[in-house]
């Protein structure tokens, strides 16, 4: 089990190794993570960890990883910190005036849209992986993913971040189509949980959001309250 | 594209066994199991039919992961200090002794090989036993385990569904699914599926085309 530990490449302090400062000086903020989107009939489900990690030390062991967009649209955000947040900011503003403009609640494809424009136009600069999730009135609720690079595809079910190659073959077998929202949630904390035990850049609570044409319903499952499984 | 990509960056590769290997304990015996995918760089596929899970004893059998020729050339070493030990000591070798002079290799090159292993099998003295033997040449033992490139992508998958006390039927299903969802997500992973069980009767070996390999996935 030699794992492979990702750095994202522009990450140049690496190679200067300091024994007379603290590891986490000389690293920038990243949310190495795990995120999750899935949809479902009616809406979505959304979830992350809440671990922020600066090298070896955890600066925020309860940061909030589901950012609101616009009402009924969220993000998730993984990869660099200031990254994701700044485009998270630009976007919510641009999609606000759009919305405006346009008088009528905006489409998630939009959004997922605005931050695929941002993420692809600066790849070389920026080190942001998005999920970006919600639901409108013409499809529903919807998934798109916005990986490192900047394509944008819409997926069923989507997840991201240094946790998620923990769990695909998870994800993989226990996705179904139709699944309802109790299912979707269980299947999602499940899922989380998994990757946090073994992805040492994410941990702490698994917050969870529903987003329907009802609005949007949030969850924190405290990690003494996270489903257990067996291990050897 | 660059240009590298174009002329093929794999000829300036080594050869890898960027794979996917699993090995399980039930009561009676261990499954093993591997995929069969040797790769130069991320692109060719040098071999699509290779075994990766060797008899280095009657009863003991180790999966190879990592860099082909390191894992080959330990192998070998392996198989002919065990089989030296085994005639000085006069009866068949433990599991736990093919694993110490495993991991004595790897610990020793540590700083030349890059080669990682499972060993498993069946003794007299503990029964079936699962051991790895990790890059640095770190030995544990455990019920079950996963290694190679692959397996990153279903540690989560392996953490759900295993439970202590499974049968033999419910061991080869579930290292069989395991390793079709690793094949399915790992591009230097696939072929067929190797699975090897063995127990105080003996090996036995099994062979699962990727055509016969169960679909987990349903999605498109």
């Amino acid at each position: 089990m030699a794992a492979t530990l990702q750095f994202p490449a522009n990450v140049s302090s690496f190679n200067n190794y300091n024994d007379a400062v603290p590891d986490w000086t000389q690293r920038e903020v990243s949310t190495g993570t795990t995120i999750m989107a899935v949809e479902f009939d009616g809406g979505v489900v959304m979830g992350a960890d809440s671990r922020t990690t600066t090298g070896a030390y955890i600066a925020n062991r309860v940061t909030d990883k589901l950012t609101p967009i616009h009402e009924r649209i969220f993000c998730c955000r993984s990869g660099s910190a200031a990254d994701t947040q700044a485009i998270a900011d630009a976007v919510t503003y641009q999609l606000g005036f759009h919305s405006i403009e346009l008088d009528e609640a905006p489409l998630v494809q939009t959004a997922a849209s605005l931050f695929k424009d941002m993420c692809y136009r600066y790849r070389e600069e920026l080190m942001a992986g998005i999920i970006v999730a919600g639901w409108d009135k013409r499809r529903g609720g919807q998934v798109y993913t916005v990986p490192v690079g900047g394509m944008m595809t819409r997926q069923p079910v989507s997840v991201g971040g240094s946790g998620s190659s923990y769990i695909y073959g998870y994800v993989d077998s226990n996705y179904k189509t139709g699944m309802s929202k109790e299912e979707c949630l269980k299947f999602t904390a499940g899922a989380l949980t998994l990757a946090m035990e073994r992805d040492g850049s994410s941990g702490g609570v698994v917050r969870l959001a529903v987003i329907s044409e009802l609005g949007v319903e949030r969850q924190v499952i405290l990690g003494n309250q996270l489903q257990q499984f067996s291990t050897a | 594209m660059n240009e590298m990509s174009v002329n093929g960056e794999w000829r300036s590769s080594k050869v890898s066994t960027g794979t996917t290997i699993i090995a399980v304990r039930y009561d009676g015996g261990v499954v093993i199991g591997s995929d069969s995918r040797a790769s130069m760089g991320e692109e060719y596929v040098s071999s699509r039919v290779i075994n990766k899970v060797i008899q280095i004893h009657d009863k003991i059998f180790c999966c190879m992961a990592g860099s082909l020729a390191d894992a080959q050339a330990v192998t070998n070493a392996v198989i002919h200090q065990l089989s030296f030990h085994s005639m000085q000591m006069d009866e068949p070798p433990l599991v736990q002794s093919a694993a110490a002079i495993m991991r004595s290799f790897c610990y020793t090159h540590r700083d030349e090989l890059s080669a990682g292993f499972i060993v498993a099998g069946w003794d007299r003295k503990r029964g079936p036993q699962v051991f790895q033997v990790s890059l640095g040449g770190m030995i544990v033992e455990q019920e079950f385990t996963i290694g190679g490139s692959g397996s990153t992508y279903i540690y989560g998958y392996a953490d759900a569904k295993f439970k202590p006390g499974m049968t033999r039927e419910e061991c080869l299903t579930f290292t069989t699914n395991a390793l079709s969802l690793a094949m399915d997500r790992d591009n230097v992973s696939g072929g067929v599926v190797h699975l090897v069980i063995v127990t105080e009767k003996g090996a036995e070996r099994q062979l699962i085309p990727g055509n016969k390999l169960p679909v987990l996935q349903r999605l498109a």
